[in-house]
């Protein structure tokens, strides 16, 4: 069995978890890499827990959720205190400090998502998408090239731009931190 | 040529009914059903159509046995359903004239809410109502027309709901036309029926009928005869009905074309749904 | 073609388009209104036609009924409305339309838990209707599966003038995943048996040789009857012995007969095993995962997927149980096809792993019953 990568993104109805979870689905696939994309939620339509997963593996994949996540994301506190015990031991969890306030391990990455959002597009609604440029810059495990043409592809009608800005935020986020670990 | 009316009866009866080992019927002697079948293909025949174009299509109960004896494309379907199974057809097969035969139990209770939403789509069906206020082929029981007080064998104390008035919740859902006649009145009810072929739009024709095996039997009505009579009595056209003076007309049954309206046909919408969806396609 | 993210529930409608479908009705409910929303889009696109019924119970109606009217049907539903149409679905059955049926599953019963997967519908599949009639389910496992069974659904319901049931999942409804569709002139598309007998000779039940009737559409030419009641070859109503056994008999024959057509499975490393799992739907995917784990490993474990679950295929059940010990059933209800798998491999040991409380099967569940298997010896 070739090696499985475990993405996990969660958060409440209407961050935008599972489009989140969509668009590293497709960019995983433009990279040429296989993967599956699942979600579990909650009858409503806004609030309620929401969780996106993505499972990327460079072999055929059986079993198409999380087992143990390589990466966690959490925009809610209620996501963070759900979803952190299936994280691996050496897993990376980011937290938006912004709406989590206690964080379960002291090797929580908290940075403060709806606030880089608001920063990049003025749009608080982006922060999911600043994530995922946080996550892959800091991770590498898709492309950035990739990355960007995903987010054009299903970006609503007329906010491809706003949505880039936001990316690009969170690969300039995720640079500054590797650099400031190096440095 | 002009057929003489005696041999152009014969030649609708030739035409239209079923001969092989189809008859005798199901029905019990003196119901009005066979007047109501009789009505359906003279109408069928003074339209003009061929018999492959015309679809009936019923449910269950005395109506449901209608379509074995008529010699069109004929389906009997499950218990309230007919005009769900009728829209499907309709939709694929919309210049198929497709007529839907059916009780009142039939078509205002298990198949009440197929019934409003059929006439809300207006889609180009007929239905034919046979109202006779009971469940005949069950033996008897209370129907959605049943009138209040009168008693069914589900009813031994009497009943004590309200009916539903058929041709007023066909208008207010939305019928394109709507028409009411008895079996009595037969050549008025198939004339009823020919122009309920031709609308363009969900139409329907209640044909208030009797059933003197149970309802009549149970509410010592009297035979079929005088159920018959009664139909006559109690009936009057909506033009003479609207010139009575208020205490007489309750209790009568109003006969005429009671609504005819022209609002856009379902299927024929669906085309333009159609149109549109493939010149966006084509960009 | 390239590769592409896809739903499962995409990929039926998409399945469906590709079989001919031009005709589906529905009425909304999670986890399979996404077929109706993607076919209410795609259909006029290709001529066909998309409608919302007032509920379920006439959705399989107006599926009937344009069947009769020679368009190529379907419905999609969960379990309360798969609840709700399966007196249409014996209707069906009685009067040999074909249409398909796709039930994707939700934990049940009742409301249960709308966005959470299930296999609680197999034994109503197979049983739900009243009275004694075959049936064909297919279960998918994957994205592209979906896809291909929903075709093979069209043809065998074409070919053998029967309702087909697609039993999806929510697993697998909601899954995306990378697929590449085949290309359109790669896919096998079966069309009803017509006839060319004037229609003073049509018998739209005769008994022929291949068992499975000509079908011809209404408003073409050859007026019948079609009823829900038993019925003669022509269609009319019987209550005769002589017109109603012959009519069960070839009924059941035409399915049995054609096994080597409607039985889909695929086995894997069960040529040396000692514990075999056996899965559909998404708790396959979870099978897989445990099978390949447990092999590196060093266990004995072999697998077969069944794509067809009704009819059960039971010669290769037990052709494969005849030389291990044990059987592994997971299912995401109590047993269902576990009751299936226990009446034909005799004395071996069946081994359930249940789940009927919305969650899926994990790959760990289903390794530690292999391990537990060869404890057992």
């Amino acid at each position: 069995m070739g090696e499985r990568y475990e993405i996990r993104l969660a958060g409440t109805g209407g961050q935008g978890m599972i489009l989140a979870g969509i668009i590293l689905a497709e960019a995983a696939i433009l990279d040429g890499k296989n993967v599956t994309q699942t979600q579990s939620y909650g009858p409503e339509a806004r609030g309620g827990a929401s969780r996106s997963e993505v499972v990327l593996c460079d072999e055929e994949i059986d079993y198409p959720k999380v087992i143990q996540a390589d990466v966690l994301l959490c925009m809610s506190q209620e996501a963070c205190d759900s979803y952190f015990h299936d994280l691996k031991q050496h897993g990376l969890l980011i937290v938006d400090s912004d709406n989590v306030e206690r964080t379960p391990t002291s090797r929580a990455l908290g940075v403060p998502l709806a606030r880089w959002a608001e920063e990049a597009t003025g749009r608080q609604i982006t922060a999911s998408v600043v994530a995922l440029g946080f996550l892959t810059g800091l991770t590498g495990i898709i492309s950035r090239a990739s990355m960007e043409a995903a987010v054009k592809a299903r970006a609503p009608k007329g906010t491809a731009e706003i949505n880039l800005k936001a990316l690009a935020m969170g690969f300039e986020q995720a640079e500054r931190f590797l650099k400031s670990r190096r440095g | 040529m002009v057929v003489k009316k005696q041999e152009r009866e014969s030649l609708v009866h030739e035409r239209y009914l079923r001969h092989q080992k189809k008859f005798p019927h199901v029905w019990c002697a003196g119901c009005g059903i066979g007047i109501v079948m009789g009505a359906i293909v003279r109408a069928v025949d003074a339209v003009g159509l061929s018999n492959d174009e015309v679809a009936m299509i019923s449910g269950i109960g005395c109506s449901g046995r209608m379509p074995v004896y008529v010699d069109f494309n004929t389906m009997h379907t499950t218990h309230g359903r007919a005009l769900a199974f009728a829209t499907g057809l309709k939709m694929v097969k919309p210049e198929m004239k497709v007529i839907v035969v059916m009780g009142d139990g039939d078509a205002l209770a298990i198949g009440g809410n197929h019934f409003i939403h059929a006439a809300r789509r207006n889609i180009g069906l007929t239905a034919v109502i046979i109202n006779n206020y009971i469940y005949g082929m069950t033996g008897g029981q209370y129907s959605p027309t049943t009138p209040t007080h009168a008693y069914a064998s589900t009813a031994p104390y009497g009943n004590i709901e309200q009916p539903f008035p058929i041709c007023q919740l066909a208008q207010a859902a939305g019928a394109a036309f709507v028409a009411r006649s008895t079996v009595y009145h037969a050549r008025e009810l198939s004339r009823f029926i020919a122009q309920a072929i031709q609308k363009e739009g969900f139409s329907v024709v209640e044909a208030v009928s009797y059933c003197h095996t149970t309802y009549g039997r149970i509410n010592k009505l009297g035979s079929a005869v005088e159920m018959m009579r009664r139909l006559k009595e109690d009936s009057v056209s909506q033009q003479a009905w609207e010139k009575l003076p208020e205490e007489e007309k309750e209790g009568k049954i109003v006969r005429g074309v009671l609504v005819d309206r022209d609002i856009p046909e379902y299927t024929r919408l669906y085309d333009q749904i159609i149109a549109q969806a493939q010149r966006a396609a084509a960009g | 073609m390239a590769y592409r993210l896809m739903q499962g529930d995409e990929a039926c409608a998409e399945g469906a388009i590709a079989a001919g479908c031009r005709f589906f009705a529905g009425y909304p409910i999670t986890p399979a209104t996404d077929i109706s929303e993607v076919l209410a889009r795609r259909l006029p696109q290709v001529g066909g036609k998309f409608i919302q019924m007032e509920d379920e119970i006439a959705s399989m109606a107006a599926v009937i009924g344009a069947s009769v009217g020679g368009a190529k049907a379907m419905t999609a539903t969960s379990g309360p409305g798969f609840s709700l149409m399966q007196e249409n679905i014996g209707y069906a059955a009685m009067a040999e339309i074909p249409c398909v049926v796709v039930d994707v599953q939700r934990a049940g019963p009742s409301t249960g838990l709308p966005t959470n997967p299930s296999q609680g519908d197999v034994m109503q599949a197979r049983w739900g209707t009243h009275g004694d009639h075959p049936i064909i389910v297919l279960s998918p496992s994957s994205v592209r599966e979906t896809f291909d069974l929903t075709v093979r659904a069209f043809n065998m319901a074409e070919k053998y003038r029967t309702p087909v049931i697609l039993l999806m999942d929510e697993m697998i409804g909601h899954l995306r995943e990378k697929v590449e569709l085949p290309p359109p002139e790669k896919i096998e598309i079966v069309e009803r048996v017509s006839t060319s007998v004037p229609p003073e000779w049509y018998k739209a039940y005769e008994n022929t040789p291949s068992d499975v009737p000509p079908m011809i559409s209404f408003g073409e030419g050859y007026r019948y009857h079609i009823t829900g009641l038993f019925h003669d070859e022509r269609g009319f109503p019987t209550q005769r012995l002589d017109e109603i056994d012959p009519w069960i008999a070839r009924v059941f024959r035409k399915i049995e007969r054609n096994l080597r057509d409607i039985l889909i499975y695929e086995t894997e490393l069960v040529e040396d095993a000692e514990v075999v799992v056996i899965a559909y739907g998404a708790t396959a995917r979870s099978a897989r995962h445990a099978v390949k784990q447990a092999r590196q490993r060093g266990d004995r474990v072999g697998f077969l997927r069944l794509s067809t679950i009704w009819p059960f295929p039971e010669r290769k059940v037990e052709e494969v149980a005849e030389r291990i010990h044990s059987v592994i059933v997971p299912e995401m209800n109590l047993g269902q096809l576990a009751l299936e798998v226990e009446r034909v491999v005799g004395r071996r040991k069946v081994i359930r792993v249940c789940k009927a409380n919305g969650e899926m099967v994990e790959p760990r569940e289903i390794l530690e019953a292999i391990e537990g298997a060869g404890r057992w010896l």
